[in-house]
């Protein structure tokens, strides 16, 4: 009785053979995309992010252009320019999991600097003035109060860009990399005759999977928002 | 590139870009309305729903786009037994991610508007709905608005993974053309073109707007 139950919803697939450790490989590979490019992300985006505080026009224009059709472009076509465009302009092969790894930093480091500059942004000028008057060199107002107040900040949101980069990685399955979801296609496939209903477990798997990988650090992002509210 | 190519394809990217704009629209347009009725049963702490709402808000908020519209479009037929329409699950799908978007943006508008303005239309003596029809609402929306905007740029973006269920959006187009005719170039250069010639002027106008607002 148990087993028809399964079978119903499709789950019974997941239970034969390798297919559940199979399905963990594939959220795994998404999972190495995304850390990568959390990665590479979170430092350059900082940088990038005071960089844009500079008061050079040029520089600030030049890094405002870049950032805003990073940001503004979806990143499924982010990932066809660099997959496709890679190959037939540059004459370089990349393979999926290069070109996805590549956009997501890119694409990480643009919306990290985003909030790394609204951050900074929003110090209000007394806290400098302040910290002058106190006699603080440029660099001691910097370590001492600019930086831990920017933290605070920062934090909360950044930790929820690292959810949106998980969640985003979903998307490498539209260019050929092997991740859980085209796992699951494959399973499927596989089980066509047997398991007619397998789509149904699986992709219901594959949602709570993802959940599981990024709810808790959706939480940690509201528990420090909340703690450190201004 | 090879511009004959890019004249003769223009017309079919137009129709794909419709289609991207009319299923956001109407994704968006049904976010807004889940937004305003979760978020005020969260407001109003609405026993039993409360917690449904909260759910709801958590899943989509923690699932990716792609495998919610994975698991509508392929998975729930094969238990319903009834198959939906691509279009339908797209908006669908849309939806219940810009749904709880919505909700925790208008959420914080509403949070925002001072209690006194609340006591004062209570004094007034006007009942739970038209507090919030006349005077959270209006005064929640300009404050969330800066959000409201982030949320249908983002929404907009999202459609991109339509192509997934086989909508033939822009996304679908450009893949056909640079597998059918290998005209990788000329397919993503359209591609580009015409996503900034939908996303460039929400975005501007979203700013436009919130410096009106601001002044207002």
């Amino acid at each position: 009785m148990a087993d028809f139950d399964l079978a119903s919803i499709g789950l019974d697939v997941l239970f034969k053979g390798k297919n559940f450790a199979r399905l963990m490989g594939g959220l795994g590979v998404a999972l190495k995309i995304s850390l990568l490019a959390v990665a590479v992300s979170i430092p350059s985006g900082i940088l990038l992010g005071m960089l844009m505080t500079w008061e050079n026009k040029v520089l600030r224009f030049l890094l405002r252009a870049y950032l805003e059709f990073i940001r503004i472009m979806p990143q499924l076509v982010l990932l066809f320019i660099v997959f496709f465009g890679s190959t037939k302009i540059m004459k370089l092969h990349v393979s999926g999991e290069m070109a996805s790894i590549i956009v997501f930093s890119l694409w990480g480091t643009a919306e990290m600097a985003d909030l790394v500059r609204g951050a900074l942004a929003s110090i209000p000028k007394h806290q400098y003035e302040s910290a002058a008057a106190l006699g603080l060199t440029r660099t001691q107002t910097f370590i001492h109060v600019i930086l831990p107040q920017t933290v605070r900040r920062l934090l909360p949101i950044s930790i929820n860009l690292i959810t949106r980069m998980v969640k985003t990685t979903s998307l490498v399955l539209m260019i050929g990399v092997v991740e859980v979801l085209k796992v699951a296609q494959q399973i499927i496939e596989a089980n066509r005759a047997t398991s007619p209903n397998a789509a149904f477990g699986l992709y219901l798997v594959i949602f709570i999977l993802y959940f599981l990988a990024c709810w808790p650090i959706s939480l940690l992002a509201k528990y420090l928002e909340r703690k450190w509210k201004v | 590139m090879n511009w004959a190519f890019i004249a003769k394809y223009l017309p079919v990217y137009e129709e794909a870009a419709w289609l991207t704009v009319k299923t956001g629209t109407a994704g968006i347009l049904l976010s807004v309305i889940i937004g305003i009725i979760c978020a005020a049963v969260l407001y109003y702490r609405v026993p039993i729903l409360r917690c449904l709402v909260s759910a709801y808000v958590e899943i989509s908020r923690n699932t990716p786009l792609l495998v919610q519209l994975f698991f509508i479009y392929y998975g729930i037929p094969k238990v319903t037994g009834i198959k939906t329409d691509a279009f339908v699950c797209g908006i669908a799908g849309l939806a219940f991610l810009g749904g709880s978007y919505m909700c925790e943006t208008f959420r914080s508008g509403i949070e925002a508007v001072e209690p006194i303005q609340e006591e004062s239309a209570k004094a007034l003596g006007l009942n739970r709905f038209q507090i919030m029809r006349y005077v959270l609402l209006p005064q929640a929306f300009s404050i969330s608005f800066p959000g409201v905007v982030a949320n249908v740029i983002f929404l907009m973006k999202e459609t991109s993974v339509f192509s997934a269920i086989s909508l033939m959006d822009l996304m679908f187009t450009a893949k056909d053309l640079i597998g059918v005719f290998y005209k990788t170039k000329e397919s993503l250069f359209l591609l580009v073109v015409f996503y900034l010639i939908i996303l460039l002027p929400i975005s501007l106008l979203g700013s436009f707007l919130e410096r009106r607002l601001r002044h207002g």
